[in-house]
């Protein structure tokens, strides 16, 4: 592994047909290879294998369906420049089936999508974009007369692999959103998994990076399996860690400051966003390490000034408003440090002492009161019994006196 | 009866008692136990700190508990001392204008506050169930919840204050520093050492520490040294003790192996005192400072540790029940003095 050099000897010839192929030089190609590597978190030298799979002349088939959803994550995709998405659908992958970026239209588009389906048997990789309505039989989307809800039931049957991509498909996503007033979301749209009954990989985002579904797709090509998951169904080489604890602003957290509205001087500064509701602390992404749109670091929302809203976060994002403050799921020491000896607790003030010292003598001076109530009453109940016993003794004496 | 001849008499008699139980036994005079020659501590060097709480969080992480809350929003773990729920905490020396590190006037300095592991400690000594146990071989001074009667004995005992209860739970236990014992058996030392970026923290058996902490305090200050961190490994060892390299000795205490952590930093401005050589019949738990002691709360203590007196005053009064027997004896005899029984009473008046 990581011999660059092994790769250029026994595959010259293939990496010329990829130039051609990609119209991409090979040093290009290699680092496109390297930038999915590194997504994944692979360690040094799994580009080779990476460019061994993406060299293969056989190009995975791919159907995208999109159903409740806006194309941002297409959109996504389309920014992708290490491949650019043409080189992406027609030479690394082959698109069969994509509504928004296909030429054919109508009944034709359908049949691709069949013939695609009949060819690849198996074999073929699902993606789906958007939530499925589920209420009402699924009515609320229709593509060619077919619901949303038969169409990935049919399409799902055959895959080799379904990828969820954006908060939609993984969960429900926005059109999921429950609004106070009722007890479900208008057309009660679902994630993929929930309609299929199994669990699928999720690339949630609104929109997601577009390297971590490139990483997950060239996974599946270069190891033919999907890559490792949470439980959400989320690939760990992205999704594992919480956005707060990688944020390029998490040292202004840990010192306390914070932007407390929008363009205050602390905003101005780079301060923290948790005040302004960012959500960093309970999501789960990578945003905070991959930029996104190839357009250098600091790329996302946090970076440009806006607090995260969560949309990678089932019960985060579309869910808490924007800008309610988030859970703390991780606590750790902040840059204060307490003194060698810390006051804890407040010495007592002189009111307290006082009402203290007043309960004390009232407690005091009640128990005195009691003690010599039940010394009078114990006196006085002495007293009866020997007045008692003095009546009943003279009769008794008489008696004795008489009997004798 | 009741007369000053029978008191006289009484007196007399528990005492000779008193004297002869007294004579049986010699006096338990205990010496201050020292450390066991294999014991494991940590040496908490205060120049090399540099207040990142790395070995806070850790310590948090590896005992599993919750953060503790201090300030008005809960965002940060932020305990003003240990507790039941923080074992270990670095606190701020603070004077003055706070200009330098170190540095006793218009300075600050850091310090760390955890269990010291005592070589007698008092917290073992006053428990009265064994809840509390000095392991006769690492020497770690550790907890065992199931035995514990919540008497809370071993919190007041302790000089430095480090046992603290939890007091906010029906079920609370003691919470201290058992110096990562639980991560052993997977060849995992301190936590907190195993965090320490600067080496500040250092793991080790405590007779390699503290030749580790002389040769600190040999060194020029300024001076460019080397300094391990994590753990003292073999090497390092051997070399501390005086002995040639000792190549292939790497799983001597059956740690985890790591690459050699140690690297180049100037020395501090060490005061020439090891804390915890002699403090107390001397600690597990070694400290360096550039400033007294004193001010950065670590008390002044004899070189004789308070268990070995209690134990030899309380030893001597117990020894063979005599204590017991003699004031139980005394208080018979006073009570019985005092009592005028009722049977007597009515009898004279029959009489």
């Amino acid at each position: 592994m990581g011999d660059i050099n092994e790769i250029f000897e026994t595959s010259r010839k293939t990496l010329q047909e990829i130039e051609q192929r990609l119209e991409m030089p090979r040093r290009e190609f290699l680092q496109f290879c390297a930038t999915l590597a590194v997504t994944m978190g692979l360690p040094t030298g799994a580009e080779a294998a990476v460019a061994k799979a993406i060299e293969s002349a056989k190009r995975p088939s791919v159907i995208w369906l999109h159903f409740q959803e806006c194309t941002g994550c297409s959109e996504s995709l389309l920014r992708a420049e290490h491949p650019t998405l043409e080189k992406l659908i027609l030479d690394v992958i082959s698109l069969d089936y994509h509504e928004t970026l296909m030429a054919a239209a109508g009944h034709q588009a359908e049949a691709a999508r069949k013939s695609a389906m009949q060819a690849n048997k198996g074999k073929y990789v699902l993606v789906v974009e958007g939530a499925i309505p589920t209420k009402s039989n699924g009515i609320y989307c229709k593509i060619g007369g077919q619901t949303a809800i038969d169409m990935v039931k049919e399409v799902a049957a055959d895959a080799a692999a379904v990828i969820a991509i954006g908060s939609c498909a993984s969960w429900g996503g926005m059109p999921s959103t429950i609004s106070p007033l009722s007890d479900s979301s208008p057309t009660g749209s679902a994630g993929v998994a929930e309609v299929l009954g199994k669990p699928v990989v999720t690339i949630p985002g609104c929109p997601p990076n577009p390297y971590n579904f490139l990483a997950t797709v060239v996974h599946f090509l270069t190891f033919g399996k999907l890559p490792e998951v949470d439980k959400l169904g989320r690939p760990k080489f992205a999704y594992s860690r919480l956005i707060h604890e990688n944020c390029e602003r998490r040292a202004h957290f840990d010192a306390g400051r914070f932007a407390m509205e929008f363009g205050d001087a602390g905003h101005r500064q780079g301060y923290c966003l948790y005040k302004l509701g960012c959500k960093g602390p309970e999501t789960y992404a990578n945003c905070s390490t991959l930029g996104f749109g190839d357009a250098g670091e600091n790329n996302w929302p946090v970076g440009c000034g806006h607090p995260c809203i969560g949309c990678t976060e089932k019960g985060v994002g579309f869910q808490k408003p924007i800008h309610q403050v988030a859970r703390m799921l991780n606590v750790t020491p902040p840059l204060q440090y307490p003194r060698i000896v810390e006051e804890q607790g407040k010495a007592a003030s002189f009111a307290s002492a006082a009402a203290v010292a007043a309960v004390a003598g009232a407690a005091a001076g009640a128990a005195i009161m009691l003690t010599r109530n039940l010394g009078l009453s114990h006196a006085a109940a002495e007293a009866e019994r020997a007045r008692d016993a003095g009546d009943a003794g003279k009769p008794t004496a008489a008696e004795d006196k008489a009997q004798v | 009866m009741g007369t000053r001849r029978d008191f006289l008499k009484g007196v007399l008699a528990s005492g000779a008692a008193a004297t002869a139980c007294a004579a049986a036994v010699p006096a338990l005079a205990r010496e201050t136990r020292p450390r066991p020659p294999e014991a494991l501590g940590l040496l908490y060097d205060a120049t090399l700190c540099v207040g990142c709480k790395a070995c806070v969080a850790a310590c948090k992480e590896s005992n599993n508990n919750p953060p503790e809350f201090s300030t008005v929003d809960h965002l940060w773990d932020t305990p003003l001392d240990t507790s039941g729920y923080t074992f270990n905490i670095i606190k701020m020396y603070r004077n003055g204008t706070m200009d330098a590190k170190d540095q006793e006037t218009n300075g600050y300095a850091f310090m760390k506050t955890s269990c010291m592991h005592c070589g007698d400690p008092s917290c073992v000594s006053a428990c009265p169930v064994s809840a509390m146990t000095k392991d006769p071989e690492t020497g770690v001074v550790g907890y065992n919840p199931d035995k514990c009667i919540g008497c809370r004995y071993c919190v007041a005992a302790c000089p430095f204050g480090i046992p603290k209860y939890q007091y906010d739970s029906p079920t609370g236990r003691i919470g201290k520093c058992e110096l990562c014992r639980h991560r052993h058996k997977d060849g995992r030392y301190s936590a907190c050492a195993e965090v320490c970026p600067t080496g500040a923290t250092l793991f080790g058996r405590t007779e390699d520490l503290l030749a580790e902490a002389k040769r600190r305090l040999a060194m020029k200050p300024g001076e460019l040294n080397r300094f391990p961190r994590g753990r003292l490994r073999p090497a390092q060892e051997r070399m501390l003790q005086g002995k040639p390299d000792g190549k292939g000795q790497k799983h001597r205490h059956g740690w985890r192996d790591e690459p050699d952590q140690s690297y180049e930093t100037p020395a501090g401005k060490y005061l020439q005192h090891v804390y915890g050589e002699k403090e107390y019949g001397g600690t597990q738990v070694l400290k360096l400072s550039a400033v007294n002691f004193e001010k950065v709360g670590m008390p002044d203590l004899p070189p004789e540790a308070a268990a070995a007196m209690s134990e030899t005053i309380q030893h001597n009064l117990y020894g063979n029940l005599i204590m017991p027997f003699a004031v139980l004896g005394a208080m018979t005899y006073v009570a019985k003095r005092n009592v005028k029984p009722d049977d007597e009473s009515s009898g004279k008046e029959e009489g």
